[in-house]
């Protein structure tokens, strides 16, 4: 008894808390976006503003910034704090 | 070694030969000496720990949840205002499974501004899944600190060690303070099945839906019921390393006794010296001392008293618009038995107010004439001046 570390009742093979194996990678939030930032290469200065401001770290460095869709929710801060208005929201199913 | 020390000492004694591995804390009246104590012992190197001083209690308890989800033993002390706080985090301890412990000393909530003992603050917590143990003297507070991180670390839950504000964490009492190796050869260190590691990442207390969430909370349930026998089997191995022992409730001369009163904390520890001058004159009284509060001990208190004809609860505390917690608990573990004693209820001691032996003799006495109402609020002032506007 001295030596039993868990010592309670569970249900079945569930763990005593909620825990998900691995990281929240799997959970790709780019389903939840309604609009999708769009940047415009030719106006893009490659300032990095947008990379900065973004609150996901969905902005990927690649010659220049990359929008990470998979991730990406559409808050459209880039598009808000870009300087030079490179950046434009696109409805999604459009 | 024998040493006389406060309460708010011994909590910290505690805390240090379980050898708590992160102490977040913030002051507050009266549980400051605690939280002292361990960075004095933290900063001449007594005491191997990461003291982090935060901004908040509501801080502390999240920065002993981090330290807890990775695996570290945490501790922290608080009092009403703090625990008030940190209420949120209380929840979250809880559903995360986190074994800490924190010592709360009981005090009054205001406003008015009341630093003394009052137990509204800790049984206002009392659904947050945290175990709650109520102390009755400083060698408790320390002993009930050691045991607390061994039974918590078994079942996955929280526990919340409380003293009476004042009357135990600034007095001063003998206290025998066991060495470090007897500690140790009862308490290993916390290995911890789940937790946070780079090297095999899972992700804690993230959403979960009405398809799961009900299972994890009947855990939760499970587990703190099964703790009663992990309270009982962590004492016995306490008895027989230390000498001393302590249970769920303390029946205390309730052996055919026609009143029984129920009571918690320092106002059981006055009662026993009144229950024994009454019984030495030959009066059929008895106490059922609540030391562990939650899991609540509906067995222990039916099988006591069940037989008695009258019950008196003594709170001391109020749920505003209703009665004492303790009363209601204890009115509700006596209801389903074949013949229920006839109960009442006593309101005392709010804010710190002293409750004296003569008090409690006189409470114990209503009690017994079967005349008391079923909520009195004892001795209150310009009670006969009561104007209804």
């Amino acid at each position: 008894m001295a030596d039993e570390k868990i010592k309670f009742r569970h249900l079945g093979d569930l763990p005593p808390m909620t825990v998900s194996s691995g990281t929240m990678m799997v959970n790709k939030t780019g389903g939840w976006r309604s609009v999708r930032p769009v940047i415009d290469t030719e106006k893009c200065t490659s300032c990095m503003i947008c990379w900065k401001f973004c609150p996901e770290a969905c902005i990927v460095v690649k010659d220049g910034p990359v929008i990470d869709l998979d991730y990406c929710k559409g808050c459209g801060i880039c598009a808000e704090e870009c300087p030079v208005g490179a950046i434009t929201l696109v409805e999604e199913g459009k | 070694m024998k040493k006389v020390t406060m309460g708010n000492h011994a909590a910290a004694y505690g805390a240090k030969l379980a050898r708590a591995e992160v102490v977040a804390a913030y002051p507050i009246t009266p549980q400051t000496q605690t939280v002292e104590k361990i960075s004095e012992m933290v900063a001449r190197g007594e005491m191997k720990a990461e003291f982090i001083k935060v901004e908040s209690e509501h801080s502390a308890m999240a920065a002993c949840i981090g330290a807890s989800a990775a695996g570290a033993r945490a501790f922290t002390a608080t009092s009403s205002h703090g625990l008030a706080l940190m209420h949120e985090m209380l929840h979250w301890a809880g559903g995360a499974r986190l074994p800490i412990v924190m010592t709360n000393v009981n005090r009054a909530m205001g406003p008015g501004w009341n630093i003394w003992s009052e137990q509204s603050d800790s049984l206002a917590q009392r659904d947050t899944g945290w175990m709650q143990i109520y102390c009755e003297s400083n060698q408790e507070v320390l002993d009930t600190v050691i045991q607390s991180f061994k039974i918590s670390e078994k079942v996955l839950l929280p526990t919340m060690i409380c003293l009476d504000g004042f009357i135990l964490s600034h007095t001063y009492e003998v206290v025998d303070i066991p060495d470090q190796d007897a500690v140790d050869a009862f308490l290993p260190r916390y290995e911890a099945e789940y937790k946070l590691d780079v090297n095999d990442p899972k992700t804690f207390s993230a959403m979960n839906s009405p398809e799961w969430y009900y299972e994890m909370r009947y855990q939760m349930h499970a587990a703190m019921e099964e703790a009663k026998s992990v309270i009982i089997e962590v004492n016995e191995e306490f008895h027989q390393h230390f000498g001393r022992e302590y249970s769920l409730v303390d029946d205390y001369r309730c052996d055919g006794a026609k009143t029984i009163m129920i009571a918690c904390g320092a106002i059981a520890s006055t009662a026993k010296d009144v229950i024994d001058s009454l019984r030495d004159a030959g009066e059929s009284v008895g106490l059922i001392s609540v030391r562990v509060f939650r899991p609540f001990p509906e067995e222990e208190i039916r099988s006591i008293a069940a037989n008695a004809r009258q019950v008196g609860v003594i709170d001391r505390n109020i749920s505003f618009g209703h009665e004492g917690v303790f009363f209601t608990e204890s009115k509700a573990a006596l209801y389903n038995t074949p013949n229920p004693p006839r109960m009442c209820g006593f309101i005392a001691g709010l804010g710190g107010r002293d409750v004296t032996p003569s008090d409690i003799e006189e409470m114990i006495h209503l009690t017994a004439s079967g005349q008391a109402d079923e909520v009195t609020w004892f001795k209150l002032k310009k009670a006969d001046e009561a104007v209804a506007k």
